[in-house]
This record gives C-alpha cells, structure tokens and sequence, in this order.
C-alpha cells in the first residue's frame, strides 16, 4: 500500500497515504469524523478506485483485477448488509456459496446459532452485527476490512471478537479496523488519518457544480 | 478462484426470488397494476368489440412496459441502501453478471407473472384467440428486453437524488424498438400476415440487449459504491 491518495467529490479526503503490513499483523484507522477511515477501506476493498497511489498486495498492484482481490478481503462496512425478511441462516447463505464455508460453524463461533431460522427483522442491532462479523468469518479471506466492527456489541462479544481476531492473526491473516473506541488487538499499529483544518475545507461557490442529476 | 459463477448466480436469484415471496404484496403490485390498467380501457373508450379488438395489441403492450417498470427503482436501490450491494461485489462476482442475475431476478418476479396475467387480460379487451400465441411469445422476449433496458436504467440512475423519477425518461425510449416490433407483429397476426420476421427482430434485438445492458449496468454498479 502506498501513496493513496483519493478525492471525495471536489474534497481531497486522503492525501498521500502510505503503510506495509506483514500476514499476522493489525492495522487501526483512527482520525476524527470525516478524516476518511471508511474511505480508506473501501480503497483496499477494493470498491473504490484510488485517484492516485496503488494497492499492492504482495509486490502486485491488487486493484487490476477486482474480482480476485475480492476473494482476498473480507469487508464489513457501516451497515450490516442484512435482508430483514430472509433467516440469519438464508442471508448468509450467498457468502457461503461465494467461499465455500460453513456457515453454521461461523454463526456458532459468534454465539448466534440459536438465532439462525429467526428473521433478520427480528434482531437486535448488536445481534445484526455480530451476524455481519459472521459473514466476515465465513469470507475465509486472509484481509480483513472492518469499519467500527465493535458498534452495538456487548463486552462478551468484545471478548469473543479478541480471540477471533488472534486466532485469523495467528493464522498469518490481517486485520485492518476502523474505530473510535478500543478494540481487543494486542500490538496494533495504528494510523491517525489528520482529518482537515476547518480552513482546508472549501466553502461551497455560488456556481458548485451538482454531482448528482436533477 | 474459489466458486463457480453459475452457482453464485444461482444463490442470487434464490435469494431475489424467497425476499419477493416473502414480500408478496410488492411483487403482485405491478401485476395488479398491468391488470386494472387494461381495465380502464374499455370504460375509457366505449364498450365497442371491434375497437377494443382493435386496440388491445397495443393496450396490453404499453400495460406491460408501464407495469415493468414499477419495482425497477427497488431493484438495486434496496441493495444500496442497506449495504448489500458491497457484500456482492465483495463476492468476487464480476458486476455484470451481479446486474445480469438480478435483470434475471426481475424477470422472474415482474415479467413472468405479468406474461401470465397477459393471456386473461387480451380475452378480456376480445383479442381472437388466434393471435394469442404471436402475443405471448412477443411479450416473452418484450419482458425479457424491458428487463434488461430497465435493469441497466436502473443501475445507471442509482445513488442519483430522484432516481425514480429519471427511470421512466430513460426505460421508455429506449424499450419503443420492442414495443413496435411487438406490436406489428401483433396486427399482422390479427390481419392475417405473415408475423415471423417481426418477432425475429424483437429476437435480436434481445440478444443484442444480453450483453450490452448486462455490461453497462454493471459499469453502473461499480460507479454507484464509489
């Protein structure tokens, strides 16, 4: 990884950010509101192409072929990505297919098996997220891309999540996490995205163009 | 890599089919829609056979292509919103075939019950029944291409503020080559002509649509989780 540099709209929200990681290491984003955390993650997703810089994953640009880097990167983003009318079981069922896992085995790992025939719909906040952390398990995926994977979750999840986080660590996977609070990952590095100056951000002008239609 | 394409493709449609059986009520709108829609015809024309007879090609073609297009705006909005559009690019899933399996998602759930309400409806407006093969068989490749058409509108309006709005400007003229074909083939039927070549336009024409639209909504996938 190295140089990424993107632009929100007319914004420049990352300029000339830069890390290595090793397999077995772990990576906060930390920074104030607006500073690009998620951004930066949805960069190494894969999902939104860098203005500048590249993603390099083991010495190869990652983002030329996006579908193999796919298979590379579980992602969980703000939202949990659940169908509401379908079962925890049926809304996982299309990651499974994606990479041959077992989801029952995920969903016992989170302490959610008992939920699985029960719809989306009914579930909690924290229990919908613990669900979108066992779609993550389910991926198989050595990277691991988690914007605030701890919101709504209860302090024996934290527990659960920190030896969930050693044992992909110990299997030589990365785990890269956007947070505000602290998160169970023994020798971390962490990155502080600066955020702008009030004064970088520029006052919108009389003749702004739109970027959306109509 | 670690899955096969046509088992992916598969649990989307799966997935697309149980979420609109679950959703029963929205899936029967846009059929209801094309059914009371074609029923205004003849209280708004007159109960006169032969005219309704004469228009009911046309009526049951614009019924359908209007209808269609109802549930286009959920068919990627939802998937936006909540989140799940990530999780299926993050399937390593090329975009165009995530557009291509939902296009096929909407097909399944839009036109097919409106091609089976379409027989029902022509009786109605006193369509012989001679001609009802040419009219089925049309609106089976007319609602595959208005799948398409609006499938890619659809994915290219995505994340745009009224969106819903903009659909129907870009869907209709760009389904009206479909509509015409469909159509004429119709009335040569009723006029005892020969229909085949028209529907074999609407044929290519779908064909042509396959991997077009399926590549440009795809493109428009990926520009909307920018």
């Amino acid at each position: 990884m190295e140089n990424i540099s993107v632009f929100r709209g007319e914004r420049l929200v990352l300029d000339r950010v830069g890390f290595t990681l090793d397999a077995g290491d772990a990576l906060l984003l930390t920074g104030p509101n607006g500073a690009g955390k998620s951004t930066l993650l949805r960069v190494l997703a894969g999902l939104r192409k860098p203005e500048g810089g590249h993603v390099l994953w083991a010495g190869v640009d990652a983002l030329a072929d996006r579908s193999q880097h796919a298979g590379r990167v579980a992602y969980l983003g703000h939202q949990d990505a659940l169908k509401l009318g379908l079962t925890l079981r049926e809304n996982l069922t299309l990651a499974a297919r994606a990479s041959g896992g077992n989801p029952d085995l995920c969903m016992k790992s989170l302490n959610i098996s008992g939920l699985a025939d029960l719809p989306a719909r009914m579930l909690s906040a924290g229990q919908k997220r613990r669900a979108a952390l066992a779609r993550v398990l389910l991926a198989q995926a050595p990277l691991w891309l988690l914007d605030e994977p701890s919101l709504g979750l209860d302090i024996n999840t934290m527990g659960l999540l920190g030896t969930l986080f050693a044992a992909h660590r110990q299997a030589g996977g990365i785990v890269i996490a956007t947070t505000h609070v602290p998160l169970p990952l023994p020798n971390a590095r962490t990155l502080a995205l600066p955020g702008l100056n009030e004064s970088d951000i520029p006052q919108p002008m009389e003749d702004f163009p739109e970027d959306d239609l109509l | 890599m670690k899955f096969q394409i046509p088992s992916l493709i598969m649990a989307i449609l799966e997935r697309d089919l149980r979420l609109a059986l679950r959703h029963g009520a929205d899936t029967l709108g846009a059929v209801l829609f094309f059914i009371l829609a074609g029923a205004l015809f003849p209280l708004a024309l007159g109960p006169s056979p032969e005219l309704l007879r004469r228009m009911a090609p046309g009526i049951v073609w614009v019924c359908a292509l209007l209808a269609a297009l109802l549930p286009l705006d959920r068919l990627f909005g939802a998937e936006l919103e909540d989140g799940s559009l990530d999780q299926l690019l993050m399937t390593g899933l090329p975009a165009s075939l995530i557009a291509l399996a939902k296009m096929m998602a909407h097909w399944l759930t839009t036109g097919l019950p409106l091609l089976l309400a379409a027989g029902p409806l022509a009786i109605m407006l006193g369509m012989p029944s001679g001609s009802m093969v040419v009219l089925l068989t049309g609106l089976f490749l007319g609602t595959l291409i208005l799948s398409l058409i609006g499938g890619m509108a659809a994915s290219v309006v995505l994340g745009a503020r009224r969106g819903g709005v903009l659909l129907p400007l870009l869907v209709l003229p760009l389904t009206t080559p479909a509509l015409i074909f469909g159509a004429a083939a119709l009335d040569a039927a009723q006029t005892g002509l020969s229909w085949g070549p028209d529907l074999e336009l609407l044929g290519a024409f779908l064909a042509a649509a396959i991997p077009l639209c399926a590549l440009a909504a795809g493109a428009g996938l990926r520009a909307a989780v920018e």
